[in-house]
């Protein structure tokens, strides 16, 4: 089983690895037959994906966002799907090749974390990891859509305002489409992020007795959480937008990546289970 | 096709002024001339391409001296006299012609090079020429290449890819702001030419609604009619802002009349909402500052010009790639028009026979080991005679000399019927 699962691993990793060949073959040549097969192999990852992650679940007999490895993968897993139902509704020119980079830097490092299967601790016996897991990780992956159209906002802006235009500025699309998919992802993330937040902290007084207990990761999600309740608010409101809602992302995302490692490596604390 | 040639004649814009282009008789319509080019003595196929920058004729025609005279007696007419002609006109003869199309249907020779607009003329022009009858096999061949060559320069480098022209440049920065301009509001500030120019293109894409502000309030609406907009006054300027998406200025001012502790707070009644401003003032109207606050981009004349330029030297740059595609082009159109004489076809055709009777034979033997030599050998003479006399016809058809002129139709039918055409 394990040998099946390793095959199933590096599958996926040989798939993200060609549609990121792909899209970058497109994003050089702009060429839409080069495009189709990006996207149908960037599927087919996304498939494989699942299988790998429904291979492990079976298995190990819970589900898998545990360890480091498992998380990681189940993170890439939601990026690819967040980004194939988004793809699905309206398309944003070479958002593909920025994601499956993503994916792809996502996926080698779920290949150099260790595989080996931990017996689940007691307090993660529940149905309720998940929920709280799976909302929390899922959230995450919109706001790292997020992310790469903020970044695709701040080098177009740049070639804009500059008004030298490089390589970039005949690829990259409209900062109006760039505008709106990071208006439109992090509305999506945020309410996953505070159903994340609300579930885990339903699943604590369960588990620990109390809805909330200052543990780093729940100070961390916090932190994370207010930033982009800041941005949102700050959107509806007073209609930030444009290159500072691009720099929120930017940095709301780094917190999520603090939150989801430096967390664990640095500060410690009861969610640490996976090390 | 050996005692024929390709012949075009032509006069454009490079070579021939435009009061001088007006007065050819070619200029107008298309049946009268072509009629005219058909009746003349030598004359197997024309066709004709007139558009406002050029004047082209293509005849395949005998090789002698006197049709080209006649040719351009015919553009010309009486209008210029005979000694003048030689500096207006250009004359090419077999591969510099077909060349030469590639050029033009490639919008190569065009005046703004990587135009789409020569192809459409050019079907327009062969679709009259067809209609009459006046193409036959080589010249219909020429231009249906002359159209998939003007296609394959346009899939395979981006020569018609950037804006070369300030309207052009500004609608293209517009677009990579807004991504869809409908539903956009344009305000023009003064009511100058350059502003109606760039209006004009704005409103090409469709967007919703055009103000304009002006000093004199009825310079202001006369240019409003035009785009159906509305007129305000230069006072109203501030509150027009606050709805404005793409702001042109172009007024006579001497002084800056927006500054940007202006726009600051127009900005917040906007809430943020990106605003375009293209100044083509000079001396300018808007502050450069502008460019620094957020969501305001701001354009000036010499921004324009700098894009344009840029876009101008990459075009450059895949003419360079197209020019390489015509050349490819011109040497595979002359291997189709050598494998039209009647020698090489029949080389051809005996290959393909030889071809098909050496594979079946190879076939065949391999399978009947048990043969001897000699009933081999027998079985090889067999195939080969059945070949050769099935090929006897076709030749003695292809060789026949009493139809000589028709020699094109016939090779052509002939590697139809036999499927000797080269791929490409």
């Amino acid at each position: 089983m394990g040998e099946t699962s390793y095959l199933l691993f590096l599958m996926v990793l040989t798939a993200s690895c060609m549609a990121l060949i792909f899209y970058g073959i497109f994003f050089v040549k702009q060429k839409k037959s080069v495009r189709t097969l990006a996207r149908f192999t960037l599927l087919t990852a996304g498939v494989l994906q699942t299988l790998y992650i429904l291979f492990r679940y079976l298995q190990t007999g819970y589900t898998p966002i545990t360890s480091q490895h498992e998380t990681i993968v189940f993170f890439a897993w939601s990026v690819t799907w967040a980004y194939l139902s988004f793809q699905w509704r309206y398309t944003v020119k070479n958002f593909g090749t920025f994601i499956s980079l993503l994916l792809f830097i996502l996926l080698l490092l779920a290949a150099g974390a260790s595989r080996t299967i931990n017996p689940l601790p007691p307090a993660l016996q529940s149905w309720w990891l998940p929920v709280h897991a799976g909302i929390a990780v899922i959230s995450y992956a919109f706001l790292a859509l997020a992310f790469c159209g903020g970044i695709m906002y701040l080098l177009q802006e740049r070639e804009l305002k500059s008004k030298r235009f490089g390589y970039f500025f005949t690829r990259l699309p409209s900062l109006d489409s760039l505008d709106q998919l990071n208006s439109h992802c992090l509305a999506t993330g945020f309410v996953l992020l505070t159903l994340g937040i609300i579930s885990g902290s339903i699943w604590a007084r369960q588990a620990w007795g109390a809805y909330w207990q200052w543990d780093p990761k729940e100070t961390w999600s916090l932190i994370t959480w207010f930033l982009y309740a800041a941005q949102i608010h700050q959107r509806f409101t007073a209609g930030w937008r444009g290159k500072r809602a691009a720099i929120m992302a930017v940095i709301g995302f780094t917190a999520v990546l603090f939150t989801l490692w430096g967390v664990t490596f640095l500060l410690g604390g009861v969610h640490s289970y996976a090390q | 096709m050996p005692n024929d040639m390709i012949l075009l004649l032509g006069v454009n814009h490079k070579t021939t002024p435009l009061a001088v282009r007006e007065q050819l008789a070619c200029g107008k319509g298309y049946e009268e001339p072509l009629h005219a080019l058909r009746n003349i003595p030598g004359c197997k196929e024309c066709y004709l391409l007139s558009t406002c920058n050029r004047v082209e004729i293509v005849v395949v025609a005998q090789k002698n001296a006197q049709v080209e005279e006649d040719i351009a007696k015919l553009l010309f007419g009486t209008s210029v006299a005979p000694e003048q002609r030689q500096d207006y006109l250009y004359v090419y003869r077999n591969n510099e012609a077909v060349h030469h199309l590639f050029m033009v249907s490639t919008s190569l020779d065009s005046m703004i090079v990587g135009e789409a607009q020569i192809l459409g003329q050019l079907k327009e022009a062969y679709r009259h020429a067809a209609e009459l009858k006046y193409t036959g096999p080589v010249l219909n061949k020429l231009l249906h290449k002359s159209f998939s060559v003007a296609k394959r320069v346009r899939s395979e480098t981006q020569i018609g890819a950037s804006a070369v022209s300030i309207s052009y440049a500004a609608v293209e920065l517009a677009k990579k702001i807004f991504g869809t301009l409908e539903n956009k509001n344009v305000l023009l500030i003064g009511a100058g030419e350059m502003a109606e120019l760039a209006a004009e293109h704005l409103v090409s894409q469709g967007v919703r609604k055009v103000v304009v502000a002006n000093r004199t309030l009825s310079r202001a609406m006369d240019l409003a009619k035009r785009f159906n907009g509305t007129a305000v006054s230069l006072d109203e300027l501030f509150s027009q802002l606050e709805q404005a998406d793409i702001v042109i200025s172009s007024t006579g001012a001497p002084n800056i009349i927006l500054h940007k502790q202006d726009v600051q707070p127009i900005m917040r009644t906007r809430r943020n909402e990106p605003i375009f401003f293209i100044d083509i003032a000079v001396p300018r109207d808007l502050d450069p500052e502008l460019n620094n606050l957020d969501n305001v981009y701001l354009y000036d004349i010499d921004d324009l010009h700098n894009v344009v330029e840029t876009n101008k030297s990459e075009r450059d740059k895949e003419a360079v790639k197209a020019r390489r595609i015509v050349d490819e082009e011109t040497l595979k159109f002359q291997n189709w028009i050598d494998g039209l004489s009647v020698v090489p076809t029949i080389t051809a055709l005996r290959k393909k026979a030889d071809d098909i009777c050496r594979a079946e034979l190879e076939r065949t033997l391999c399978r009947l080991q048990h043969l001897t030599a000699d009933e081999q050998k027998a079985i090889e003479k067999m195939a080969s005679a059945i070949s050769s006399k099935l090929l006897h016809d076709p030749v003695s058809f292809l060789k026949n000399e009493n139809c000589k002129e028709q020699n094109e139709v016939k090779v052509e039918m002939i590697r139809a019927a036999f499927g000797l055409e080269d791929k490409d």
